[in-house]
């Protein structure tokens, strides 16, 4: 078929579908509309019955640092150290970093630090600084604070190194590790672990210029660099390997909506070769997707489909019985 | 008839309207014989499961976003909220599939599809703030996972899935405002334009005058009330 008749033919098949010029049959929109409300509210409410809801407790650093203070303290110094996967992530919340890319487009680094984080500063020497009547803990943090980069790097390695076989000692309430040049680190671990197990540091972490508080940014991210969220995550089947994004706790449907978000997760290249901007990798390809799929109607081939597999005679096959057989050919 | 004359913008805009949507064509009580499938019901059900959105959403406002946690009544309706979503989803994604098959872009509708296509989309973000500000482990887990994709792309520095404050408000306010101002223009768009009818069945005579209900299919006097009556299944059109 030429260019010209294809064209032609997608005039006459819009023009044909313009107005309909046919039979009409008797109905009742109001009432259609209400005893679809009805039925959508039966159907709810059976599942609900049924079924219920998830609601899973969240984590709090406090239970954290009770239930697994290895992890929690080497959580802690990793922020201190600055080596982290927050310290290192870049924007939106700090300059550690560029971010992901694709081609030459760096939109993470582009839109900036909009919710700065000094994970050092945040989690660990301002909330030290808050605790009172420990001497001792007040001293270590200055010692800190005034020791040279080189210095604060050698400690928190030596100490990283040491949290390896560290032992929990005095009901968990401390850390024991081998003797090793650690500085005043030992001390502020030992210190800010019973300060979370105490419950304080939860309420440090909230973003505090003001008495509401509605934005957990720093206790989550500093959650999400421990294991803690991850081993309870991975329990539920919510880890990104397993689907997790489109799952929920439970055994609950969740978001299914977002199957083909969460597909390329599963996938090479997003597995292998591009995992490191995996995110912004999957964020294009489902923007193009998208985009098509808005665009449906103007995308030649794709708009064809329900024309050349007619599944439209299945879905009209009443309407059709009632129109006479098309003319044959020769006829 | 109005009295008012002239540069009345108020006259102005209820005759456009009006000349748009008569209140005949925004609210019928007749359809084209041809919406007589059942697929035409996950348009109005779609519709039906935002209203029960909307209202267990607003019974979760009313009380606060902590309610639910700890009162059975509460947990009840974040049950009702949490499956009215699961349906409406379930719903909208057969309307679409089906509308696909329709092509029901053709006769000058690709914009009753765009605005249906753009519905689905703003209703994803929509959920996943309802998911991220629901203050447990779920909300945990999806806030400080999906930040990332948010942040790959740049939308992290002004959407941030961590901050329950400004989630809550997009969540219950900004994305459900969307929804229904698109949905409403979907449903506008589609009382405009009518449902797309059925394909013209193949035929040899392509240069026949491309019209519908007349020339290509029998006339309207020869359908017998009996035949339509036997061919109709109730059905929403949308």
């Amino acid at each position: 078929m030429s260019r010209e008749s294809r064209k032609l033919a997608r005039k006459r098949e819009n023009d044909y579908a313009r107005d309909w010029k046919g039979p009409y049959r008797p109905y009742d929109l109001i009432k259609e509309a209400t005893i679809a409300i009805g039925v959508v509210i039966g159907i709810v409410l059976v599942l609900t019955i049924l079924f219920s809801s998830p609601d899973d407790k969240p984590s709090t650093v406090q239970q954290w640092a009770r239930t697994d203070p290895v992890d929690f303290v080497t959580t802690a110094t990793s922020e201190l150290a600055g080596t982290s996967a927050l310290a290192g992530y870049g924007p939106p919340y700090n300059h550690n970093g560029d971010g992901q890319h694709i081609l030459f487009l760096r939109p993470q680094k582009w839109l900036g630090v909009d919710h700065p984080i000094d994970t050092a500063q945040d989690f660990v020497i301002t909330p030290l600084r808050e605790i009172n009547g420990e001497p001792l803990t007040q001293a270590a943090v200055s010692v800190w604070e005034a020791a040279p980069a080189k210095l604060q790097t050698a400690w928190t390695d030596a100490y990283t190194k040491a949290l390896g076989n560290a032992t929990p000692i005095a009901g968990g309430s401390a850390l024991a590790v081998k003797p090793g040049n650690h500085g005043p680190v030992p001390v502020m671990m030992n210190s800010l672990l019973r300060y979370a197990q105490g419950g304080g540091l939860d309420g440090a972490l909230v973003n505090s210029k003001q008495f509401y508080q509605t934005d957990y940014t720093k206790p989550l991210l500093f959650l999400a660099d421990g294991g803690v969220l991850k081993k309870r995550a991975q329990d539920q089947h919510l880890l990104g390997g397993q689907w997790g994004m489109m799952n929920e706790t439970g055994s609950f449907p969740g978001q299914t909506w977002l199957w083909l978000y969460t597909f390329w997760y599963q996938i090479k290249p997003f597995t292998t070769s591009w995992a490191a901007n995996a995110d912004i990798a999957v964020m294009a390809v489902m923007g193009i997707l998208s985009l098509a799929f808005i665009l449906i109607p103007m995308i030649p081939g794709i708009r064809d489909i329900p024309r050349k597999i007619p599944l439209y005679k299945l879905i009209w096959r009443d309407w059709y019985r009632t129109v006479p057989e098309p003319p044959k050919a020769g006829a | 008839m109005s009295a008012v004359k002239g540069s009345n913008w108020t006259v102005k805009v209820r005759e456009k309207a009006v000349g748009a949507l008569p209140p005949d064509k925004l609210l019928p009580d007749g359809v084209p014989a041809y919406v007589s499938s059942w697929i035409y019901v996950f348009g109005v059900l779609s519709i039906a499961a935002l209203v029960v959105i909307i209202g267990s959403g607003t019974i979760l406002a009313l009380k606060g976003p902590g309610w639910w946690h700890f009162t059975g009544v509460g947990h009840f309706f974040n049950s009702i909220h949490m499956w009215s979503v699961e349906v409406f989803f379930f719903v909208m994604v057969v309307h679409l599939w089906g509308k696909f098959w329709m092509a029901s872009w053709r006769g000058g509708r690709t914009r009753v599809w765009v605005t249906g296509a753009i519905t689905f989309l703003v209703a994803v973000p929509c959920a996943l703030t309802g998911y991220v500000s629901q203050q447990n482990f779920d909300a945990q887990w999806i806030s400080t996972q999906a930040k990332d994709a948010m942040n790959a792309v740049g939308i992290g520095s002004f959407f941030n899935l961590t901050n329950f404050g400004q989630m809550y408000s997009w969540h219950i306010y900004l994305l459900p405002l969307a929804v229904v101002a698109l949905v409403g223009a979907h449903v506008l768009l589609v009382r405009t334009h009518g449902v797309v009818p059925p394909f013209e069945l193949p035929t040899d005579k392509s240069t026949a005058p491309a019209t519908n209900g007349q020339t290509d299919v029998r006339e309207v006097a020869e359908i017998t009330p009996a035949e339509i009556k036997t061919s109709t299944t109730q059905g929403a059109q949308s």
